[in-house]
C-alpha cells in the first residue's frame, strides 16, 4: 500500500518539476522587473569616490602597522624576510647567468650566443630538432629587436618562478592525485588562487615583500603554481583503471603503484602542466612589472604611460615570440614523453646530439670570453621598423575606422550594457540580493544559494555594493560575448583541423600577451570607456573559452558524428543535435572559465575606464589614503568571482546529474 | 579404455562443451565433483557480501535488510548489494567458473577474493587462512606470490615492451632484471608470443595483448589464476583460440583457475564446475551437465535452453533402468560419457547400451533416449 502511494506521487511530481524549474526562473525575473520598476533607485548603497567606510579606515591602519613592523616583528624577521632573501638569491643568480652583469664582470656569464646555443640544444634534447630551430630563431629575434637584456630578465624571472612552482606544485599535485581528502582540501585554495585577480594580491605582496624582483617572482608563483598542481592531480586521477588495478593485483605497494603505474601513465599530462605553468608564469612576469619586475613588461608599461604604441608593440612581439617558443618546445616535449622515440634513428640522433652538445658548449665558452658573442651586436634595427609600422597602423585605424568602432561600441553599450547595469545597480540592494540567492537556489542548489547569501552579505559589508553590481553587469555582458565567440569559433575549429591550425597560434598569442599590450589598440579604437574594458576582458577570456570548446568538439568520438552523418543530418543538425550537446561539459567549463578570466581583467579594465571595482583597486594602488578601499574592492572582486563560480558550477552539476552507475 | 578416446575427441572437436578432457583425471565430470568433498579446497568462500552505498556494513547483519530485493534495498537504504551471501569451494587444480549476465556481481565477486574490492562481510579462506583478516603486508605477499589475475581490458602498461609487461609482477616483488627477463622469455614462449618480446602493446592485436596478460599472470608462478572475463573483448575466432589456449595451459601447468564469464558456452567449455549468479545471489552451482540436466529454477532453465544438450549431458542423465525385456549383452559405456560421443555406439548396436560403473550396471540407453536428446536439441536450436 505504502509503495503504491510512493510511486504514485513520484510519477506525478517528476514531470511537474521539470516544467516548473524554468517557469520559476522566468517568474522570478518577471517579479524582479516589476519590483525594480517600482523601487528603482532606492537603497542602492552608493558610495562616493572619496568617501571611506570604517572598514576601509581600519584596513588603512593595518597597512600602516604592517609597514612599521617589517624589521621588528618575528614573523617578518624569520619568515617573510627569509622567503624574500631566498627568492632574491635565486633571481639574482639566474639573472647573473644570462641577463645582468655579475661576478665582477661587465656582462652576464652567458652571452647571447651561449644562450641561443644552449636553448636550442635543450629543445632538441627534450623535444625535436624542429622546435630547436624555432627556439634559435626566436631568441635571435630578441637580439635583433634590441631587446636582448629585457628578454633575458623576463626569462630569468620566469625560470625561477617556474622552478619553484614545479618544485612544490608537482609533489602537491601528486598528493592531490592520490588522496581524495587532500584533493578536496586544496581545490578551493586553488580556485581562490586562480580566481583572485592578480592585482588584488600584488598590493598585499608588496606590503610584505616590498617591490622588486622577489615579490614579482612570488606573485608569479601564486599565479603559476595552481595549474601545475591541478594538472598533475588531474593527470594522475585520469589514469585508466585497468593497468592500475592490474598493478594492485600483483601486490604493489603504494609507492610502486605510484612510480610504476600512475606516474608513467600520467607523464604526458604532467608535462602539459609544466607547459601551462610556464605560460602562466610568463604572462604574470610581464604584469608584475607594475611592482617593479625587470624585463619586457616594464618596457611595455613605460611605453603605455607615454602612449607609445610602437615601442609597446615591439616589446609585445618579443613577449609573444618567447611565449610561442616556450609553448612549442614544452608541447613537443610532452608529445615526446608519450611516444618515446622521435623521427630520427635513435643512434644517429644520439651522435648528432653529442656533436651539437659540444658546439653548444663551445658557443657558451665563446660567449663567456668574447664581447661579440656576449652582447648582441648592432641590435634594434628590426625593433625600429616594428615600432614604426605599429604606430602607422594605429594612426590609420583611428582615422579611418571611427564610424565602425563607434557603431559597435554604441550598439553593445546601449543594447546590452546600459539596461543590464540599470537593472542590477539600481535595484535596492535587498531586492538584488534576494534575486541572486533565489536564482542560485533555482538553477543551482541550496548550497550554492547559501554561498551566494554569504557573498551578498560580504559585498554589502565591503561598502562597495553598488560598484560591485556595476562590475557584475560588465562581467556578465563580457561573458556573454566570450561564450558566443567561444561557441562560434570553437565549433568551427573543432570541426576543421585546418581552421584549428590557423587560429590556434593566434589564440596562444592572445593568451600570453600581457593585458597592457592589447589595451593600447583597444583604447585607440574605442577610447576610454566601459566598452573598452569589456573588450579587454573579452580579448583576454575568449581564447580560453574558444580552445575549451574546440577541444570539446574535437573530443567527440568520430563514430558518433559519423552516425549522425549516416542518418542524413546536415551540418547545422550535426552541430546542434550532436556536437554541441555532446560537448556540453566543455561549454559549461568554457562559460565558467570565461567568467573567471573576465573577472580577473576587471582591474585592468579599471585602467581604461571601467570604473567601479576596477577603478577602486587601481586608485588604492596609487593613493595611500584609498589603500583600504582598494583592498576592499579587491576582496569584493574575489567574492563576486567565488559567487559566480559556485552558482555556475552548481548549475552545471545539476544539469549533469546522471543516474548512478550500476556495479557489475 | 574409453578415456583416451575422450581426450582425443575433446581436443579435436571444436565446439566441445563440458569440462571433460581439460584435466588429466581419467574419469569424467561427475566423479570430480565428488573429489571436492574430501579434498581440502584451495579457496573456500563463506557468506561473502559486498554492499555498495552509505553504511553498507549494516546490510549483511540485518536480517530485514538482507532479505530485501535489489531494488527495495536501493530505495530503502540507498545501497546496492553486488554480492549476497555467496559461499563456494574451489578444489585444487580445478577450473571454477563464475557465470552471470552483466550486473550479476561476478566481477565484484572475483575482486573480493583478492580484496581488490574490500568485501563487506564473510570469509575467504585461502589455504587455511582467512584473507579478509590479513593485514596489508600479508595481503601484498599473497598477491605477489599466490594469486594473479587476467583482466578483461588487459591492463597492460602501454609504455612497456611485452617482456617488461610480462616481468612486471616479478619486478613488483623485487626480482632482479636478469631473472625477470629469463622468466618472462620463458612464459612468452609458453603463450606463443616468441618474437614479440620487444613490441609495445599497441602494436599487438587484442588476442595477442591478452596473451601478454596471460603470460604476465603466469610469470609469477602463482597458485591461483583469476580471470575476469578475459576474452569478452575479443572477436569470436580469437576467443575460441584463447579458450583452447587456456585449456592447453591448464593441462600443462595445472593451476587452479577461477574464471569469470558471461558466456555460457565458454563456461561449459572451460569449467569443471560452474557457479551461476544473478543479482548477486548464487542461483546454482554444479558441473555443466548438472546445470543443463537439472536446472535449479526457471531462470537457469531459460539460461541453458539453447545449449546443445547432446554436447553437455552424459549418459547418466538419459539412461533408464533396465527392463526385463532388455537384452543385456550390448556394448558397455561409462556414465560419464557424453551423449554425442555415445550416439554412434548406441545407434550401431541392435540392443541397448549398458551403462556400467565399477562393474555395476546403472542403467541402459537405447535408440529412443539418444534420439530424444539429439532431436529435441535440434528442435530447440
Amino acid at each position: 500500500m505504502a509503495t503504491t502511494t510512493m510511486t504514485g506521487s513520484s510519477t506525478r511530481t517528476t514531470p511537474r518539476r521539470r516544467i516548473t524549474k524554468p517557469l520559476a526562473v522566468v517568474g522570478l525575473l518577471a517579479l524582479w522587473l516589476v519590483a525594480w520598476s517600482l523601487l528603482r533607485g532606492q537603497d542602492m548603497l552608493e558610495l562616493p569616490r572619496a568617501t571611506l567606510t570604517d572598514l576601509h579606515h581600519w584596513l588603512n591602519d593595518v597597512n600602516d602597522s604592517v609597514g612599521a613592523s617589517r624589521n621588528s616583528s618575528p614573523i617578518f624577521l624569520y619568515f617573510f624576510n627569509e622567503i624574500r632573501a631566498v627568492m632574491d638569491a635565486l633571481v639574482t643568480f639566474v639573472q647573473g647567468l644570462i641577463a645582468q652583469p655579475a661576478y665582477g664582470r661587465p656582462v652576464p656569464v652567458l652571452g647571447w650566443l651561449g644562450v641561443v646555443a644552449l636553448v636550442s640544444y635543450a629543445s632538441w634534447v627534450f623535444a625535436n630538432w624542429r622546435v630547436a630551430l624555432l627556439a634559435a630563431g626566436g631568441f635571435t629575434l630578441f637580439g635583433l629587436q634590441g631587446l636582448w637584456q629585457e628578454s633575458m630578465d623576463t626569462l630569468a624571472l620566469t625560470l625561477v618562478a617556474v622552478f619553484v612552482s614545479l618544485l612544490f606544485g608537482i609533489p602537491l599535485g601528486i598528493l592531490a592525485g592520490v588522496s581524495d581528502r587532500f584533493h578536496r582540501l586544496i581545490t578551493p585554495v586553488l580556485d581562490l588562487m586562480q580566481t583572485m585577480p592578480t592585482f588584488v594580491y600584488l598590493a598585499p605582496l608588496t606590503l610584505v615583500f616590498l617591490i622588486g624582483p622577489a615579490s614579482a617572482t612570488i606573485a608569479t608563483l601564486i599565479y603559476a603554481m595552481p595549474p601545475a598542481i591541478r594538472i598533475t592531480a588531474h593527470g594522475i586521477r585520469s589514469v585508466p583503471a585497468p593497468p592500475v588495478e592490474a598493478t594492485d593485483s600483483f601486490g604493489a605497494t603504494r609507492r610502486q603503484r605510484l612510480t610504476k603505474a600512475l606516474l608513467p601513465l600520467s607523464k604526458r599530462t604532467i608535462v602539459l602542466g609544466v607547459n601551462q605553468t610556464i605560460m602562466a608564469a610568463l604572462a604574470m612576469v610581464t604584469v608584475a612589472a607594475l611592482i617593479d619586475a625587470p624585463g619586457l613588461g616594464k618596457t611595455v608599461i613605460k611605453a603605455l604611460q607615454t602612449t607609445d604604441v610602437g615601442t609597446a608593440f615591439n616589446a609585445g612581439v618579443a613577449i609573444v615570440v618567447m611565449a610561442i617558443v616556450l609553448d612549442r618546445v614544452t608541447t613537443a616535449a610532452s608529445v615526446r614523453a608519450e611516444q618515446g622515440g622521435g623521427d630520427l634513428n635513435p643512434r644517429i640522433r644520439r651522435l648528432l646530439l653529442a656533436g651539437f652538445g659540444l658546439v653548444a658548449a663551445f658557443c657558451s665558452y665563446l660567449s663567456y670570453t668574447y664581447l661579440w658573442a656576449s652582447e648582441f651586436p648592432d641590435g634594434g634595427q628590426l625593433g625600429e621598423y616594428l615600432s614604426q609600422g605599429a604606430t602607422a597602423v594605429t594612426t590609420w585605424a583611428q582615422q579611418n575606422l571611427a564610424d565602425l568602432t563607434a557603431g559597435v561600441k554604441d550598439g553593445v553599450t546601449i543594447m546590452l550594457l546600459n539596461p543590464l547595469e540599470a537593472l542590477l545597480a539600481e535595484s535596492p540592494w535587498w531586492l538584488m540580493g534576494a534575486v541572486i540567492v533565489l536564482l542560485a537556489a533555482l538553477i543551482g542548489n541550496l548550497r550554492a544559494a547559501a554561498v551566494a547569501a554569504v557573498c551578498v552579505g560580504l559585498l554589502v559589508g565591503s561598502g562597495l555594493w553598488n560598484a560591485s553590481m556595476i562590475t557584475l553587469a560588465m562581467t556578465l555582458v563580457a561573458t556573454l560575448l566570450v561564450v558566443t565567440l567561444g561557441v562560434v569559433i570553437g565549433v568551427w575549429m573543432g570541426r576543421s583541423s585546418r581552421v584549428d591550425r590557423v587560429i590556434r597560434p593566434v589564440l596562444d598569442a592572445g593568451q600570453t600577451m600581457p593585458a597592457f599590450v592589447y589595451l593600447i589598440p583597444v583604447v585607440a579604437l574605442f577610447s576610454v570607456s566601459r566598452f573598452s574594458a569589456i573588450v579587454a576582458g573579452v580579448v583576454y577570456a575568449a581564447p580560453v573559452a574558444i580552445k575549451i570548446v574546440a577541444d570539446g568538439v574535437r573530443a567527440i568520438p568520430e563514430s558518433t558524428v559519423e552516425a549522425a552523418t549516416a542518418a542524413g543530418s546536415n551540418t547545422w543538425q550535426t552541430i546542434t543535435k550532436v556536437q554541441l550537446p555532446m560537448a556540453r561539459q566543455s561549454l559549461l567549463l568554457a562559460t565558467n572559465q570565461g567568467l573567471i578570466y573576465v573577472l580577473s581583467m576587471v582591474v585592468i579594465g579599471g585602467l581604461v575606464g571601467a570604473g567601479a571595482l576596477g577603478y577602486e583597486v587601481v586608485a588604492g594602488f596609487s593613493q595611500g589614503q584609498l589603500y583600504g578601499k582598494g583592498l576592499a574592492a579587491g576582496v569584493a572582486i574575489v567574492v563576486l568571482g567565488i559567487m559566480l563560480d559556485r552558482i555556475a558550477r552548481a548549475a552545471a552539476q545539476r544539469s549533469d546529474r546522471a543516474p548512478s552507475a550500476n556495479q557489475t | 579404455m574409453r578415456t583416451p578416446a575422450l581426450h582425443g575427441r575433446a581436443e579435436g572437436a571444436e565446439q566441445r562443451p563440458g569440462g571433460v578432457g581439460i584435466m588429466s583425471t581419467d574419469t569424467a565430470v561427475q566423479p570430480r565433483g565428488q573429489v571436492n568433498d574430501h579434498q581440502t579446497p584451495v579457496i573456500s568462500v563463506r557468506n561473502l557480501w559486498k554492499v555498495f552505498g552509505p553504511n553498507a556494513d549494516r546490510v549483511p547483519g540485518s536480517a530485514e535488510l538482507a532479505a530485501l530485493s535489489r531494488r527495495e534495498l536501493r530505495e530503502r537504504a540507498r545501497c546496492t548489494a553486488a554480492v549476497r551471501e555467496v559461499s563456494f569451494d574451489v578444489a585444487p587444480g580445478e577450473v571454477f567458473v563464475v557465470m552471470g549476465l552483466s550486473g550479476s556481481g561476478k566481477s565484484t565477486l572475483v575482486r573480493c577474493l583478492t580484496r581488490l574490492i574490500e568485501p563487506t562481510a564473510g570469509e575467504v579462506v585461502f589455504e587455511g587462512e582467512d584473507i579478509l583478516r590479513a593485514d596489508k603486508r600479508r595481503l601484498r605477499e599473497l598477491r605477489r606470490r599466490k594469486f594473479s589475475m587476467v583482466f578483461q581490458h588487459f591492463g597492460l602498461l602501454p609504455y612497456r615492451t611485452v617482456v617488461d609487461n610480462v616481468g612486471y609482477g616479478l619486478e613488483i616483488r623485487g626480482a632482479g632484471r636478469a631473472e625477470r627477463i629469463r622468466r618472462a622469455t620463458e612464459v612468452i614462449e609458453l603463450v606463443g608470443l616468441d618474437g614479440y618480446e620487444h613490441s609495445y602493446p599497441d602494436q599487438l592485436s587484442g588476442g595477442m595483448q591478452q596473451r601478454v596478460g596471460l603470460a604476465r599472470a603466469l610469470a609469477g608462478d602463482p597458485d591461483v589464476l583469476f580471470f575476469d572475463e578475459p576474452f569478452s573483448a575479443l572477436d569470436p575466432l580469437i576467443r575460441r583460440d584463447m579458450q583452447n589456449e587456456v585449456i592447453r595451459l591448464h593441462r600443462q601447468v595445472g593451476k587452479t583457475m577461477v574464471f569469470i564469464t558471461h558466456d555460457l558456452s565458454e563456461a561449459l567449455k572451460l569449467g569443471d564446475r560452474i557457479l551461476l549468479m544473478r543479482d548477486g545471489n548464487v542461483v546454482q552451482a554444479g558441473t555443466g551437465d548438472e546445470l543443463v540436466g537439472a536446472p535449479a529454477d526457471e531462470y537457469v532453465r531459460d539460461f541453458v535452453q539453447d545449449v546443445p544438450r547432446a554436447d553437455v549431458l552424459t549418459l547418466r542423465w538419459i539412461m533408464r533402468p533396465s527392463r526385463d525385456a532388455d537384452q543385456l549383452d550390448g556394448p558397455e559405456l561409462g556414465p560419464g560419457v557424453i551423449v554425442r560421443d555415445a550416439v554412434r555406439t548406441v545407434l550401431a548396436a541392435d540392443r541397448p547400451v549398458r551403462v556400467v560403473e565399477n562393474g555395476e550396471l546403472l542403467g541402459v540407453v537405447g535408440h529412443a533416449e539418444v534420439l530424444d536428446i539429439v532431436a529435441g536439441n535440434q528442435a530447440g536450436a
